[in-house]
């Protein structure tokens, strides 16, 4: 047995060292500029490559972030000790100091007529593809709850009404609700925010009374009335300008269908 | 001290049955359950399984490509077959970095779909049970590397076919397949399919 020992040692450690003066030769040869951006991002990251992103790993999760393809709040494994690090790194404030959060842009829910009853899988995108939605209205929302699956906070939940409701204190604003919507519903807005049309529809008015409680009917009266000229209809749904709105709320007050509302 | 037999360097087995083999009836996931941190991790999207798939057919092959000689060649004749596992990681590992390093300088496309993914094999279990049973099986130069590329052909399908059914199913909203417990049972189906068919089904 003893006999091995010299043996095993050289051709083990032989090949570790060939290995190692390969590899030393390989890096130097092969060297690659990389941002060092990323490689500074890279080392931030917690490195746990759990692919809760949506990236294969925490190197390609780094990539997209500095390409902006993606915010770092993704990363549902960095605690906010290694977000401030990574927001120091980037230049930019995770930790949302003006807090974000999801706007759903329809009241419909049991305000709105049904065209028939559902029965299947449990998810919007399912019913879409029965026989478009199941609501009346085209535009507006199923309440089937797929922002709520999509939520990793557990920030959404489906209220009573038939609609989701945000719990803020939960919200992130990550937006993952907002690219999972399959009826673009939902969209990201600031707090101590703005004035929005809460509808999505576009049909036209006779109809949305007939089959909504609260639609756009795209009367125009709030474009009439509203003194900076921030409103305009769309294919019969009035649109705010969030740029040129001052939230005077002189639209919400006009509104014969109570679909303006000031968040 | 035993005499050294080498296999030789031409395949004198019958390659249709290593390659049937390798790729159902004694196929590396769904029988050996070998390298599964991948399959269940991977196969909620089929773009990813499919570049995890093209990197490990690539790597086991070039792995049996690279272990056969040094087996036969540095630890035979030397008696250091109890160093096998060792060396073969050591090397293995060793050439995933190499073609890591030759990737991302030449082909950065090719890099971006299948050299995120070569670290993550480096050390994975298949393949560094193709190269140990192509040592144990004492299969000739030829037939090691047939295996070895059989064997990552039948990672393939496993993969790309959880893929399709795990995608689908969650997309509608099908929580049995979701998480690593339905990646599980979404194995079992995939096994009881294939091991009961070619228990039916002869070669």
């Amino acid at each position: 047995m003893m006999q091995l020992i010299p043996p095993a040692i050289a051709v083990l450690g032989g090949l570790g060292f060939a290995m190692a003066a390969m590899l030393v030769w390989a890096s130097k040869a092969f060297h690659v500029e990389t941002d060092p951006l990323v490689d500074a991002l890279i080392e931030l990251m917690p490195g746990a490559n759990c692919g809760a992103c949506g990236f294969p790993g925490c190197a390609d999760c780094a990539e997209h972030i500095v390409a902006g393809d993606v915010t770092p709040d993704i990363c549902t494994s960095c605690d906010a000790e290694r977000f401030e690090l990574i927001g120091e790194l980037l230049g930019i404030e995770i930790s949302t100091a003006e807090p974000t959060y999801p706007v759903i842009l329809c009241q419909g829910g049991t305000n709105c007529k049904d065209r028939y009853d559902y029965i299947g899988a449990d998810t919007c995108r399912a019913a879409i593809l029965l026989a478009g939605t199941k609501k009346a209205c085209s535009y507006g929302c199923i309440g089937l709850g797929d922002c709520v699956r999509a939520c990793m906070f557990d920030a959404i939940e489906i209220a009573d009404n038939g609609l989701p409701r945000i719990k803020k204190y939960n919200c992130k604003g990550c937006g993952s609700c907002v690219r999972e919507c399959p009826q673009q519903v939902l969209t990201i807005a600031k707090e101590h925010g703005p004035v929005y049309v809460v509808c999505s529809s576009h049909d036209k008015g006779k109809y949305v009374k007939e089959i909504c409680e609260f639609g756009c009917i795209g009367c125009g009266i709030c474009k009439k009335n509203c003194p900076e000229g921030a409103i305009k209809l769309v294919k019969a749904l009035a649109v705010i300008d969030q740029e040129k709105c001052t939230q005077c709320g002189t639209c919400i007050d006009v509104c014969p269908r109570n679909a303006i509302v000031k968040l | 001290m035993m005499d050294i037999v080498t296999p030789g360097y031409m395949p004198h087995e019958a390659l249709f049955p290593i390659v049937v083999d390798a790729m159902f009836t004694k196929n590396f996931l769904l029988v050996m359950f070998l390298g599964l941190c991948s399959f269940v991790g991977l196969t909620t999207n089929s773009e990813t399984s499919k570049g995890m798939s093209m990197a490990v057919t690539f790597v086991m092959t070039m792995s049996a490509i690279l272990t056969w000689p040094i087996f036969y060649y540095l630890l035979k004749p030397n008696h250091l077959m109890f160093l096998q596992t060792i060396c073969f990681i050591l090397v293995i590992a060793s050439f995933v970095q190499l073609v890591e390093f030759i990737i991302h300088r030449y082909s950065p496309p090719l890099y971006r779909s299948l050299g995120i993914y070569l670290p993550l094999i480096s050390t994975n279990c298949a393949v560094l049970g193709v190269v140990l049973l192509n040592v144990k099986e004492d299969f000739s130069y030829g037939a090691s590397i047939v295996y070895a590329f059989g064997a990552g052909l039948g990672y393939s399908w496993v993969m790309l076919a959880t893929a399709a059914v795990r995608e689908k199913l969650i997309m509608r909203g099908v929580d049995l397949f979701n998480g690593f417990i339905g990646a599980f049972f979404a194995a079992m189906m995939m096994a009881l399919i294939v091991v009961s068919y070619f228990s039916v089904v002869k070669l």
